[in-house]
């Protein structure tokens, strides 16, 4: 049954920014790293931290490479793009303001079915959880809602609602299309001439031709990275507080986020056991950890030196 | 007065719901107790949204009480006697002198006056709703704030038509609710009188009886499935079934995946045809009032659709390697860091089944290293055999741990094994008993359907119990992340229901602690399955435990006899005899009854009765009669006590009359021990 009037992939994107645009948030650009999720990215991941207020969206394309299927499976993807929504702290009427956002993209919900059922989130990589729900449109999970507790193993200070539309789903549903591939992206372009070659590409690397030695060296190279820069930070304690200050911990984040892209990869390979697997979590863990912690008093220095002038 | 407190909240798991109600209806209860404020009827309801507590009857306020004060003692300075008096709000004329039974001192009455039922409330609701214990809580309001399931939103908190004035997580109390997300208003008052009707007008139904029946009112006929329905009786304020179809080429799937897609991932109810077996149909339920145009039908369809066609793709690619191929990929499948991975625990579990099918064969008596040899060439060489047909089972049975559909289904695993051994051309006693080797999933879902299923079911539980305890894995309270209850529940399960006559002891390899967590579990499932007697069992398991299919034999005997006349007397005296032996530190060992010493009489005729009685019993194979015949020996029991005195003068007679009790008992305690039976003179249970 599709609706004549259902707006194209690139039109729900705008209307969704636009929503959120309406409603405080600064509208961001995609993390220009390979990461798993939304919630990856430092916009997300390092700003839900500390005690400033902060509202964001942003489009993300989230690769993971084990979900990848040659592009042969209508709704599975390795590549598929996420609409991440923090807005922090949480407004108190943030269901109703979700709600807005699904008429705002033309869904009449007083004809659907909307349910928000229980499900709860954890990303081990990046030692954080919430509590939430995931949002079930007519029978379809469209949206993971998420009140974040922990981040980088730190207690939030201000609890945000963290929101992640599927967008690919969202549009399958409105359009009324069996298959991603079949999405009208624009008029006249379906999701298939854009995303195909990505998705069989990337399948053929990830799960046939990636070296799997070269993976595990770029994983310790970027690792190594990390943790040097993360012991630089340290350091530079004792060089006084605008050592610290200016300390690129951004940097330091990038490579533990290629760590996390190169774990994946080396899993979908099927190159590590799941003995392993826990183990290589943890490393990861630790460095997303260590800079959450160093952002946290990084920013707290700023905070410092502001009060102080 | 009547009280009505509504917590609104986002929206609350829905296995969450009736546990929160049964806290606040015993705690406001507890509340009005404590501070006599009479209240009754208290009822409570809840919605995702809504957590209610209704109650009437509640006084205004308490009773005023007075208390008396005492001051200084009589002759204390005047300056310590004003000071007290005006510490007490009177003149100090108005003080009067008693003794408070030592001496004589200045004293009043104070009056205190009743609280109102209003400030009471007011004072102790806020702590009551958030002490509401929940699995997993929340905080929203900032580091350090209160913590709950979810948000609390709004609090409707009215006694009679009078707010109570109080603040939870920065929200106010008033009189204002709020109805369905879509169809109802978003704010609108309530009155104690008018709340259900009200929240109805605003599409709400409180009453999660009537949900169910709005639910079960639906035409199309769908399989019973309380866990279900009771989870989408919780997740609805509003609802309403609505029956969706499927093509019915999807029928080529095995049923079980279908049902579990339905079931597990769109919580949806099955529909049997015609014919009983599983139509293309399934019944959603919406939280709406009603589908005109078909959309939330056709979306539940598309949604279907898909699944359906995830669980094609992952069974077609599944087939690309067979079971046993997949045997081999186990060795990287953890099972427990300290245990290995499932290769190891398969191998362990081949050896396991092949020892439980000796000891079945045996009747439970012990085999030497000769007949193993034999089982495993009847194994390796005959596959028609037992042997075959329950090692091969085993071998397989967590093969299907690697395949796409049990990652993607992780309910079905042992399922979709069983599937594709069928597929792939194994015996069907195999594929058979590879599908039901995690039987039983619960209390009362069936144990698996043969005897290799069984063997293999037994297996795989006693390996994970004896692995889980030999490395510390022990549950404790609440905390069992292995379900190590369940699998010895299974257990106990399938050897009585199986009738498999098995060593308990040799199979828990003589650990102690898992022979009391062990013993637990039996009590549990005699007591409550089986609904024997607490101290029938305790009698019955006193006498041994080693083979389940012996206790229940016996525990079913002694049901039987229980209700007879001769019985508890003779129980009774039983204990008497018990108490006798321990009374005199009697050891029992060394000295044999000599019948000369026995007194004409009373003790003679219980001797002679006793022998007959042990002979007789000896030629019987049925515990029932048994115990029948020896509830007979009750009148001479009780002659013997009421004529003759154990303690005799002379030390032999004495101790021969020990000794005469002591064999008796030892005798035919081997069924049960009848000291441990309740009987009527002492407290039942």
């Amino acid at each position: 049954m599709p609706q004549p009037t259902a707006p194209t992939f690139q039109e729900i994107v705008f209307r969704l920014k636009q929503y959120w645009s309406d409603r405080g948030a600064i509208i961001q650009e995609p993390f220009d790293t390979e990461v798993g999720a939304g919630t990856m990215c430092p916009e997300t991941f390092l700003r839900v931290l500390g005690p400033k207020p902060y509202r964001t969206a942003y489009v993300q394309p989230s690769r993971r490479p084990a979900d990848g299927r040659y592009g042969d499976n209508p709704n599975r993807l390795y590549k598929h793009m996420q609409l991440q929504v923090i807005l922090k702290p949480t407004p108190a009427d943030v269901i109703e303001q979700y709600m807005g956002s699904l008429e705002a993209i033309g869904i009449d919900l007083r004809k659907h079915d909307l349910k928000l059922e229980e499900d709860n989130w954890e990303s081990p990589t990046l030692g954080a959880w919430g509590v939430g729900w995931q949002v079930m449109l007519d029978g379809l999970e469209i949206t993971q809602f998420t009140y974040f507790q922990q981040c980088g193993g730190i207690d939030l200070e201000l609890v945000p609602a963290e929101i992640t539309y599927g967008l690919e789903r969202l549009t399958a549903f409105l359009q009324g299309v069996d298959s991603v591939y079949d999405i009208e992206w624009t008029q006249g372009v379906k999701y298939r001439d854009v995303r195909y070659a990505d998705e069989l590409q990337y399948s053929v690397y990830n799960f046939e031709v990636a070296d799997v030695p070269t993976l595990w060296k770029l994983f310790e190279i970027h690792e190594a990275e990390a943790q040097r820069l993360l012991g630089l930070y340290a350091a530079a304690g004792d060089e006084g507080v605008d050592a610290q200050r200016r300390f690129p911990l951004l940097a330091a984040y990038d490579h533990v986020l290629k760590c996390s892209h190169l774990f994946n990869t080396l899993d979908a390979r099927g190159a590590i056991s799941v003995t392993e697997r826990v183990g290589v979590i943890g490393r990861v863990r630790t460095n997303a950890v260590a800079v959450a912690e160093a952002w946290v008093a990084q920013q707290a220095l700023e905070v410092a030196v502001k009060e102080a002038a | 007065m009547n009280l009505l407190l509504e917590i609104g909240a986002e929206e609350i798991p829905d296995s969450m719901l009736n546990g929160a109600l049964e806290y606040l209806g015993a705690a406001v209860g507890e509340l009005f107790k404590q501070h006599q404020l009479g209240g009754e009827k208290i009822r409570t309801d809840a919605t995702p949204r809504r957590l209610v507590v209704r109650a009437e009857g509640i006084a205004p306020r308490q009773q005023d009480t007075e208390e008396r004060v005492w001051g200084p003692a009589k002759g204390a300075p005047p300056a310590a006697v004003a000071g007290f008096a005006k510490k007490q709000g009177v003149e100090p004329e108005a003080l009067g002198l008693l003794s408070d039974g030592k001496v004589e001192k200045y004293t009043c009455v104070r009056q205190i006056k009743g609280q109102t039922a209003l400030a009471i409330l007011a004072d102790a609701l806020p702590a009551l709703v958030l002490r509401t214990p929940f699995p997993k809580t929340m905080y929203w309001t900032g580091k350090g704030g209160v913590r709950f399931i979810r948000p609390i939103r709004w609090i409707v908190a009215l006694l009679d038509d009078v707010v109570i004035p109080l603040e939870i997580a920065g929200i106010s109390s008033g009189n204002e609710s709020s109805g369905h997300r879509k169809l109802g208003a978003a704010r609108f008052p309530v009155t104690y009188e008018d709340y259900e009707a009200a929240l109805r007008r605003n599409y709400v139904i409180l009453s999660a009886a009537e949900r169910r029946e709005r639910i079960c009112a639906v035409t199309t006929k769908f399989r019973p499935d309380e866990a279900l329905l009771n989870t989408l009786v919780n997740l609805t304020e509003w609802p309403t079934p609505i029956t969706g179809s499927f093509d019915e080429s999807y029928l080529d799937l095995p049923k079980e995946v279908l049902s579990t897609v339905m079931r597990y991932h769109q919580k949806y109810f099955s529909v049997d045809g015609a014919d009983g077996e599983l139509a293309p149909q399934f019944v959603a339920v919406t939280n709406t009032d009603g589908d005109p145009d078909g959309l939330i039908r056709h979306g539940n369809e598309r949604v279907l659709r898909a699944r359906f066609n995830d669980a094609r793709f992952f069974w077609d690619a599944d087939q690309k390697k067979t079971l046993e191929q997949r045997v081999a990929d186990l060795g990287s499948v953890t099972f427990q860091a300290k245990l290995g991975s499932y290769l190891e625990k398969t191998q362990r579990m081949d050896e396991l089944a092949l020892h439980l099918l000796l000891y079945v064969a045996s009747g439970g008596k012990p085999w030497g290293e000769e007949e193993l040899k034999q089982a495993k060439v009847r194994y390796v060489f005959e596959p028609a055999s037992i042997e075959f047909r329950t090692v091969r089972a085993s071998h397989l049975c967590k093969a299907d741990l690697t395949t796409e559909l049990v990652k993607e289904f992780t309910e079905l695993q042992g399922v979709v094994g069983g599937l594709y051994a069928h597929v792939q051309g194994e015996p069907d006693d195999v594929a058979i008993a590879i599908y039901d080797h995690y039987k039983p999933v619960s209390m009362e879902a069936p144990i698996p359907r043969s005897l290799p299923g069984q063997i293999v079911s037994l297996a795989d539980k006693l390996d994970t119990l004896r692995g889980c305890f030999q490395v510390g894995l022990i549950p404790s309270g609440s905390k069992d992340p292995f379900a190590l209850r369940r699998a010895a529940q299974g257990i106990v399960r399938i050897v009585v229901e199986g009738r498999l006559r098995l060593p308990v002891f040799t199979l828990l390899e003589g650990n102690r602690q898992l022979e009391e967590f062990f013993a637990d579990r039996v009590r549990h499932y005699f007591r409550e399955i089986r609904n024997f007697a607490y101290d029938e069992i305790s009698a019955v398991l006193a006498s041994g435990w080693d083979d389940l299919v012996d206790v229940e034999d016996r525990l079913e005997a002694l049901r039987a006899v229980r209700p007879t006349a001769d019985f508890e007397p003779l129980a009774a005296s039983f204990k008497r005899i018990r108490n006798i032996l321990r009374q005199a530190n009697f050891a029992g060992l060394g000295d044999s009854l000599n019948v000369k010493l026995l007194e004409p009489g009373p003790e003679a005729e219980l001797y002679q009765a006793f022998d007959a009685t042990r002979a007789a019993c000896r030629e019987m194979t049925d515990y029932r009669s048994r115990l029948e015949r020896i509830a007979t020996l009750r009148p001479k029991v009780d002659t013997f006590f009421d004529r003759t005195l154990v303690n005799a003068q002379d030390p032999a007679v004495r101790q021969n009359r020990l000794t005469l009790l002591h064999t008796m008992l030892a005798e035919f305690s081997t069924i049960a021990d009848f000291s441990e039976i309740v009987t009527n003179s002492q407290e039942t249970k």
